[in-house]
């Protein structure tokens, strides 16, 4: 999402990294206080962000329902001597409220700071990033740069393979398909004439990138300069810091 | 089954902060078994009005009437079948639809969803193969093994098989060499000629000036003109603001104009380019 603020402006290598990091010490969380004061962290990084509340709410969506099962497989199977309520092999539990409630709070922890991360930083950011990391792997001879390449491409066929599929379920639709009606296996087969045609195309059009890039001269490897330069600046080594003081005073909070 | 647009707008992604109107109040009548034309600039909105037609996309507000069936905004997704079946539409590029094994279960394919029996199907895949100029030998190979012309005329031959009253073609001959382009237009002529209602979307305007009967002038989401051909290619005011360009005739009429003829009205195909230059020139 394009924007413009202090989380924006830092390096996408960094942000990249300290976003994986930060998933890491969420599970070194173990009691109200750590959970309070990573949960302030995230907020406070949010609130950085001047991006609207709401888009970080509809990142929880798609996952809603693997949320809601894992805290309540917590709720009722975390065993407990002194259960409020039992049946059967069902327990309901103070211990598996408290469970329930930081199993819950880390879902939310991961899912805001991995969606800080793609709302602020574009997807060729990201890839420019990964093929910047994976660097010192060259040395054991792995290709770096056509890993980072397959990684751009396979990004901007997204938007593309988007658009044709709305196009080839269109003209299906005006072949008389009705997509979403009738039993389960009628529904399955109403998707073969969709597939067919999209790797029909998507083919096509890897074949005519390869030969556009080819007559442009493209040749991986050695000597390729960039188009986009990655920064590092103050702002990342202060991020940097900030995270570690952050992990200290976790480590802190958790042996209280 | 004439159809009629009142006061129709199209907004894409209506809750986003992107959001953009693909058609702008627009009222349009298509007259039964006319070929009209509709002309326009790339994204000026002419795929997204003729989308409406079978209800491929719905009117954030205003309704469409195809015969007896309306489509407003709240129009249920069910229940659409009928009006598909009477209402053909070839894509651009339509050769990406195909899927099929054979050229045969491809063309039945659209018949079959419509309820025709398989010997329907195959009895119509037989006809229409022959109507977009392949013969019968086709129906057995693979449409992936076909050149790119080829496919074009089979997809073609996929929509006509359904038999449908009106068919909307969105730039049919994109891409085409000359000869299929001219052999195309004239089979959709023919088709008209027999009854159809056809409605094609075109760049060209010698294939505009050619065929059609009526056009309709798109821009910006808006319809800005509608009439005949020959009304529409001499409106001034138009043609001054550049929205529409000439058919070489007109534009060659244009050209003589400047070395003494005079036109009342521009002539827009080449017999009428013709016979108004024999007429001057006898010195009528």
């Amino acid at each position: 999402m394009p924007g413009d603020s202090i989380i924006y402006r830092l390096d996408p290598r960094g942000k990249f990294l300290l976003t994986f990091y930060f998933v890491g010490i969420v599970f070194l969380a173990n009691n109200v206080a750590s959970y309070a004061f990573l949960l302030a962290f995230v907020l406070f990084a949010v609130y950085l962000s001047k991006i609207n509340f709401g888009f970080f709410i509809k990142g929880l969506q798609p996952i809603f329902w693997l949320i809601l099962f894992t805290v309540a497989l917590q709720l009722f199977f975390t065993p407990s001597n002194h259960p409020i309520w039992h049946w059967g092999f069902l327990t309901f539990s103070k211990e598996g409220m408290v469970i329930a409630a930081y199993i819950f709070i880390r879902f939310v922890l991961i899912i805001f700071i991995s969606t800080l991360l793609t709302l602020t930083t574009t997807p060729i950011e990201i890839s420019d990033s990964i093929e910047s990391i994976l660097k010192p792997l060259k040395k054991i001879n792995f290709p770096v740069t056509q890993v980072a390449l397959m990684l751009s491409i396979a990004l901007r066929f997204v938007p593309l393979l988007v658009d044709e599929t709305t196009k080839i379920m269109d003209a299906q639709r005006a072949r008389g398909v009705d997509f979403g009606e009738g039993g389960l296996i009628k529904r399955i087969k109403s998707f073969v004439p969709i597939l067919i045609p999209l790797f029909v195309s998507s083919f096509s059009i890897a074949y005519d990138l390869a030969i556009a890039m080819e007559s442009r001269g493209y040749k991986d490897g050695e000597g390729r300069s960039k188009y986009r330069v990655l920064n590092w600046s103050k702002r990342d080594n202060f991020m940097i810091l900030f995270m570690t003081v952050l992990t200290i005073i976790l480590l802190f909070l958790r042996s209280y | 089954m004439e159809i009629t647009f009142e006061h129709v707008t199209h907004s894409y992604d209506v809750n986003s902060p992107t959001a953009n109107l693909g058609l702008d109040d627009v009222t349009l009548k298509i007259k039964n078994g006319l070929f009209t034309a509709i002309i326009g600039q790339t994204g000026s909105g002419k795929s997204t009005l003729v989308r409406h037609i079978n209800a491929l996309l719905k009117p954030t507000s205003g309704t469409i009437t195809i015969g007896d069936r309306v489509i407003t905004s709240d129009t249920n997704n069910k229940n659409l079948k009928p009006l598909r079946k009477q209402i053909g539409m070839v894509f651009q590029f339509p050769e990406s639809q195909l899927f099929e094994e054979t050229v045969e279960k491809d063309i039945m394919f659209g018949p079959m969803n419509f309820g025709a029996t398989e010997t329907e199907a195959r009895e119509a895949a037989r006809t229409v193969i022959k109507l977009v100029g392949l013969d019968e030998s086709y129906l057995t190979q693979s449409p992936f093994d076909l050149s790119g012309g080829q496919m074009r005329r089979v997809a073609i031959a996929g929509v006509l098989a359904s038999d449908p009253e009106t068919i909307i073609l969105d730039e049919p001959t994109a891409g085409l060499d000359p000869v299929g382009r001219k052999e195309i237009m004239s089979l959709f002529k023919d088709l008209q000629v027999k009854g159809k209602t056809i409605i094609l979307i075109t760049h060209n305007m010698d294939d505009v000036a050619n065929y059609a009967d009526a056009m309709a002038v798109i821009h910006r989401g808006k319809l800005i003109a509608q009439g005949f051909p020959k009304e529409v290619f001499n409106n001034q005011e138009l043609l001054k603001n550049d929205l529409i360009t000439l058919p070489k005739s007109a534009e060659f009429a244009k050209g003589l104009m400047q070395q003494g003829f005079h036109f009342d009205k521009l002539p827009i195909t080449i017999d009428e380019l013709g016979t108004e230059i024999k007429h001057q020139l006898n010195g009528d």
